[in-house]
């Protein structure tokens, strides 16, 4: 005989409240939404307390964002360029969610910084809170790891080189920093490989590790309770408490709103752009990271010699123990900052220090010559992201079947007139001044899509008699007969094409731009300004 | 209406907000290639048109197809053949099976296409003569071009009566 299990509660209301019951029965669903909202705030609701969900928020648009870009994104030096160009130019939406990831790993630095300066301000990590503000320092490193291995995926120009000199520094540690570049960049150079490695540690390890450690830091968070504020006593809350629910999580919803609207503009209004295809043998190109380690790569100036373990290692150590043994150095209960004097000045002096940097980094960039070229990189990364989609070519042509009649005309570089007029560009010097691939120096503008920009006889006659500008900028005329223009023309026409320097892009052994003997700051060696002192 | 049903009202718009900013560009991105599928409409080159013009059985080309794959061009061989319609017009026929997509064979002796999979046949003009197949071969647009035979290769949906072009 059949039996039904009956609800003890049957409630009466509307088939929505009672599919909400349905499913309470089977999943506690209603007492884990009022556990949730229901959270005892000590001194109650405050804009102060916005930042941690703040974080959580990026995260999640990091996450979405972040598989979108991987759903065309291909993690190989050869076609990395390619696919995300392909996202930026081609896939509708693809220009803003890439923005918005971009923008976002920003935001999530700056938000973290606020949430670091809250906490610390209020003191809130006193009070059997240690592991809550381990598990949160920790949290800090990965995603400062998560910005410096996203950097290196667009594979273009900047990526390229910031990564370069970011995998040197860690080759200044004593004895195993040789080993740790090694193992970062998967060999002695970057290349393929070290794509691939930056990709899964972006993708598949670090994300893992935020997860887990968010969800600890979450759970030690309800542990402990909110702190309140400063006046507070951080063990045993005596202020009248305010539940989470409505007014904290209305603040929370508010700021939701302001980051969203501030991240959606910035990347509909200024989408990021992306540079040229990596070029290992460019070496005019100025690396500048991420503005937010922008401190670090002005600290690195001051040191050199046998001091730079000091610099590099020593110091940042010292700094980053502090940080996460921050609890058990401020140990009494004592929450007021100002009351906290040390911890406070110690704090203070690292922080204004490091916006110190920041600002001294960007003004020396401002100066010529240096100037000159991050402005000219600047021009090239706006050129190149306006210039129209070219597909990734490969060319399986070259052996085609016995049975094929057709000539293999199709793939651009069997053309006998482009490697003729690339010797015309080397042989009577313009790749002196526009460089060796057309892509421009401190001395000349880059010439990649200049045959888009001007029609065949119009760039002749540029070419055999400059204008005043070009003349003004040290342009001679070009001597040539119509068919040594013709084959120049269709040379300049590849320019800037993934096909036109396959070998630089596939050849990782490349020349490295900073390895160094002994324990200088690896950039001297090949990028002139970062060593300019 | 109560407070608390006012506030979780005021949440509940904002976080649809929040979804539709985020969401909205996540579907279109998503929905690109669905939308925008590969096609191929240049002209591709099947060779001299002296070549075809004393033909009266089919012949089998390899043409190299440029095709745009995503954020890549691919050039691949794709066989087709030339013929002659019914008519006495060149034509070119595709070597997709109308059936289920097998490549079909010109069988010289027997004097007709045959598929390899599931026995349809075909006649030199690529009209349906027996088998599964519910049409005759698909014909490809074609163009003479400075003395050269050129054809815009497609792919057209499978076992259905009526020529129908895939985009």
């Amino acid at each position: 005989m059949r039996r039904q299990i009956k609800d003890s509660a049957q409630p009466r209301g509307g088939l929505a409240s009672r599919a909400l019951n349905w499913l309470d029965v089977r999943t506690g669903v209603k007492g884990l939404t009022k556990m949730v909202l229901d959270e005892p705030i000590p001194g109650g609701a405050r804009w102060a307390y916005v930042f941690g969900s703040g974080l959580l928020l990026i995260f999640l648009l990091q996450v979405v964002t972040g598989i979108s870009l991987a759903l065309y994104y291909t993690p190989t030096a050869e076609t990395a360029h390619t696919s995300v160009a392909y996202i930026t130019k081609q896939v509708a939406g693809g220009a803003f969610l890439r923005s918005l990831h971009s923008y976002g790993s920003s935001a999530m630095i700056i938000v973290l910084g606020l949430h670091f300066l809250q906490t610390f301000i209020y003191g809130s990590f006193k009070g059997r809170r240690e592991l809550l503000w381990l598990s949160g320092a920790l949290l800090s490193f990965l995603v400062l790891g998560m910005g410096f291995t996203g950097y290196l995926l667009p594979w273009d120009q900047k990526a390229y080189f910031a990564t370069a000199v970011g995998t040197n520094v860690a080759g200044q540690v004593p004895i195993i920093g040789n080993l740790i570049t090694r193992m970062l960049r998967g060999g002695d150079t970057i290349g393929t490989l070290t794509l691939s490695r930056f990709y899964v540690a972006h993708v598949f390890l670090i994300p893992s590790a935020i997860l887990a450690f968010v969800g600890a830091h979450i759970l030690l968070f309800r542990k402990a309770g909110p702190a309140g504020p400063m006046r507070e006593h951080p063990v045993t809350p005596r202020l009248r408490a305010e539940p989470f629910y409505p007014r904290q999580v209305l603040f929370d919803m508010g700021f939701a709103l302001l980051v969203v609207a501030v991240l959606a503009g910035l990347s509909y209004l200024r989408p990021v752009t992306l540079g040229p295809i990596a070029n290992p043998a460019d070496s005019q190109f100025l690396p500048r990271p991420e503005w937010y380690y922008l401190p670090m790569f002005e600290w690195l100036k001051f040191w050199e010699g046998p001091s730079v373990v000091i610099g590099v290692v020593v110091i940042p150590g010292i700094i980053a123990m502090v940080f996460f043994l921050m609890p058990f150095l401020d140990r009494r209960l004592e929450r007021k900052v100002w009351r906290r004097p040390i911890p406070a000045l110690a704090v203070a002096i690292v922080v204004t220090g490091m916006i110190s940097l920041g600002i001294k980094s960007k003004i020396d960039d401002r100066q010529a010559p240096v100037a000159q070229q991050l402005a000219h990189q600047e021009e090239q990364e706006k050129a190149y992201s306006a210039a129209p989609f070219e597909p990734y070519t490969n060319s399986p042509a070259i052996n085609p079947p016995a049975t094929s009649t057709s000539a293999p005309a199709l793939v651009v570089s069997l053309d006998p007139m482009i490697p003729k007029g690339k010797n015309i560009f080397t042989d009577r010097g313009c790749s002196a001044c526009h460089g060796d691939d057309g892509t421009g120096t401190a001395l000349a503008p880059t010439l990649v899509g200049i045959t888009r920009k001007f029609p065949k006889d119009r760039l002749a006659a540029l070419l055999h008699n400059p204008n005043a500008r070009m003349k003004e900028g040290g342009m001679p005329n070009v001597d040539a007969s119509p068919d040594e223009m013709e084959a120049l023309i269709a040379y300049l026409a590849t320019l800037g094409k993934p096909s036109a320097n396959p070998p630089v892009v596939a050849n990782t052994s490349a020349p490295e731009p900073s390895r160094s003997k002994g324990n200088s700051v690896a950039l001297v060696a090949s990028v002139p300004i970062h060593g300019a002192k | 209406m109560r407070r608390r049903s006012f506030v979780a009202t005021i949440l509940g718009a904002c976080a649809g907000a929040i979804a539709t900013v985020i969401g909205t560009p996540v579907v279109r991105y998503v929905l690109y290639p669905v939308q925008a599928a590969t096609r191929t409409d240049k002209w591709t080159e099947v060779g001299d048109i002296s070549e075809f013009e004393k033909i009266d059985s089919p012949v089998a080309k390899t043409i190299l197809l440029t095709q745009r794959d995503g954020w890549r061009e691919i050039v691949s061989h794709q066989p087709v053949f030339v013929s002659r319609a019914s008519d006495g017009k060149l034509q070119v026929l595709s070597p997709v099976c109308p059936h289920l997509g097998c490549s079909v064979a010109w069988r010289e002796k027997q004097n007709k296409f045959v598929c390899p999979c599931h026995g349809g046949q075909f006649g030199s003009d690529g009209s349906r003569l027996s088998g599964p197949p519910p049409r005759g071969l698909d014909r490809l647009d074609n163009q003479v071009k400075d003395g050269k035979l050129q054809v815009q290769f497609q792919y057209f949906r499978s076992n259905v009566p009526d020529r129908e072009l895939l985009s």
